[in-house]
């Protein structure tokens, strides 16, 4: 196990200062999601446009600097996706936590696949996997329409 | 004490974590066990292994013996008047869920009231919650002060005559408070409210003395005090024994089935439906040894030592906050680092080998209050030495460096 992969620099910068916290405005999607065994917390907003695209995405929460971060990297990458392609990413990175150490997605630039793998070393860690998954189930969740508990 | 020669006693202490030795610090969460403990589970089974209670050949007396002198020593180790006021369950909070649920049916109904406290372990606020939803009763909180610790104030002003019964941690597994529950159980004892004392933490710590104590129930973890996982004790007074319900039915606690009719067996056997937990109770009696070779009040003043200096040692980082400051503590020291989630905490410092828990500890009411959503805790057994919290406190300051703290 190495530590240095799981507190990657991006990581910590994320965690630290995420991106896109609080409400976006205009929302129409939303969902909670929360890990009853530690507390952590994460509420995802997003607006979807007629065309099915995320045209803008935010999260509020609170946890450990895994979940934080990976809430952060999610709304990154997802804003300006649409629908499906949202669907293929998530499912991407849930196999990428668990099984694949590398992740297979066409339409993401360097930068984002640079910084989605950032997020891989938690594999590493079995206790902490699910720090790193919740805020992606909760966006499963709001695109879905539901409201999700992990 | 030697403590060097006390810890190689537990075998777990044998292996490397992450390449470094282990520095064990959760035993809040549940100890290690020792030596003496594990072989006898494996004799008992290689020797006199059979069901107890039942069967008339030679096998079935070994094994009913090896179990029934647990309870003698469990009886004789918190000084209860009577053997049959010791009942082996499945945890402390089977021991808990049980009064709950005799006790509550019995004579809690609709409007009336039971203290609990705000430091309550979910063991022992969630079964009053069933029996609150189930017989539309109301349970009232005890606050904590700004120490983390209970005053016996604060449950005084919520007993009235619709109180009955109150429900009160020994020692908070997060603030590490020590109430005064012989203060309490004397102030019960005057508008005749029974008193249960979740005992988790403070049963492998100091002295129990029942009869002194005067509580009516006081429910044990096992496998906090060095002894096997999946079983408890609950300690009832036998007045209330011969009363109570039965909390499950089964085979081995009835007295007489027909058709029509089932009568009961005289406690303890009336709480113990089933096939119990055989080998786990006969090797607790080595727990009991273990722990009485060394001394409960040797033990005692040995790990308050160890708190003391963890305490002054971790106040003296001015990034680590301690949470709660009681008078009385014990054992505990819940924590945390301010820009570092207890989470993260807790990985880095299991990459040093030092594994400590973090989270709510279940004791969410208390986090709310508090207003942290998590905390880290370190807490001591009698394997632990001052070199482990010099290790710890390390550790800490690694966690800071890979924070950039």
């Amino acid at each position: 196990m190495e530590l240095k992969e799981l507190y990657q620099e991006i990581i910590l910068d994320h965690g630290k200062n995420p991106k896109n916290k609080g409400q976006c405005d205009n929302f129409n999607r939303q969902a909670k999601g929360h890990n009853p065994l530690c507390g952590d917390k994460v509420h995802i907003y997003l607006k979807l446009n007629k065309d099915q695209e995320v045209d803008d995405i935010s999260f509020e929460g609170e946890g450990c600097a895994i979940s934080l971060a990976s809430a952060s990297i999610l709304t990154e990458i997802i804003k300006g996706k649409n629908f499906n392609n949202s669907k293929k990413i998530i499912k991407n990175f849930l196999n990428m936590v668990k099984n694949e150490s590398k992740i297979a997605i066409n339409n993401l630039t360097k930068d984002q696949q640079t910084t989605i793998m950032s997020l891989s070393g938690v594999k590493q860690f079995p206790m902490r996997v699910k720090c790193a998954t919740m805020a992606w189930h909760t966006l499963t969740s709001a695109l879905e329409g539901k409201e999700k508990n992990e | 004490m030697n403590i060097k020669e006390i810890k190689s006693e537990f075998p777990i202490f044998k292996q490397k974590i992450n390449g470094k030795p282990l520095i064990y610090l959760d035993s809040a969460n549940s100890s290690q066990k020792p030596k003496s403990v594990i072989n006898k589970t494996s004799s008992f089974y290689e020797n006199d292994f059979s069901n107890v209670g039942r069967s008339v050949h030679s096998l079935a007396v070994k094994a009913t013996n090896r179990f029934e002198e647990t309870r003698d020593k469990v009886k004789n180790y918190i000084n209860a008047k009577q053997r049959e006021e010791i009942i082996f369950t499945k945890g402390a909070t089977e021991a808990i869920n049980l009064v709950a649920s005799s006790f509550g049916d019995m004579y809690i109904k609709e409007g009336d009231e039971i203290i609990i406290t705000e430091l309550e372990h979910h063991s022992n606020y969630i079964p009053w919650h069933f029996i609150r939803q189930k017989n539309k009763a109301i349970i009232k909180f005890a606050e904590v002060n700004e120490k983390g610790e209970v005053e016996i104030d604060e449950i005084k002003k919520l007993i009235n005559n619709k109180t009955k019964i109150i429900a009160i941690t020994h020692l908070s597994n997060v603030t590490g408070a020590i109430t005064p529950i012989k203060k309490i159980v004397d102030l019960a004892k005057t508008k005749n409210i029974p008193v249960l004392v979740d005992g988790c933490q403070a049963a492998p710590h100091f002295k129990l003395d029942m009869q002194e104590l005067g509580c009516d129930f006081y429910a044990i973890s096992c496998h906090k005090m060095y002894g096997p996982t999946g079983l408890g004790i609950l300690y009832a007074k036998k007045k209330w024994l011969d009363i109570l319900p039965p909390y499950q039915g089964g085979g081995g606690m009835i007295d007489e089935v027909t058709k029509n009719i089932v009568t009961f067996a005289p406690t303890p056997t009336k709480f113990e439906a089933g096939t119990l937990q055989t080998a786990q109770v006969v090797a607790f009696n080595e727990s009991i040894k273990f722990i009485e070779n060394l001394g409960i009040n040797n033990i005692s003043t040995y790990e308050n030592m160890i708190l003391e200096y963890g305490l002054e040692k971790l106040k003296k980082n001015n990034s680590i906050s301690i949470i709660g400051d009681p008078k009385e503590k014990g054992s505990v020291i819940s924590f945390t680092i301010k820009g570092i989630h207890p989470h993260d905490i807790a990985t880095i410092l299991d990459d040093d080998g030092v594994a400590i828990r973090a989270g709510h500890h279940c004791c969410q009411i208390l986090h709310d209050k508090l207003g942290v959503p998590a905390t880290a805790r370190a807490s001591i057994g009698i394997y632990n030495s001052k070199e482990d919290i010099d290790i710890l406190c390390q550790a800490i300051d690694n966690c800071k460096k890979v924070f950039q703290i």
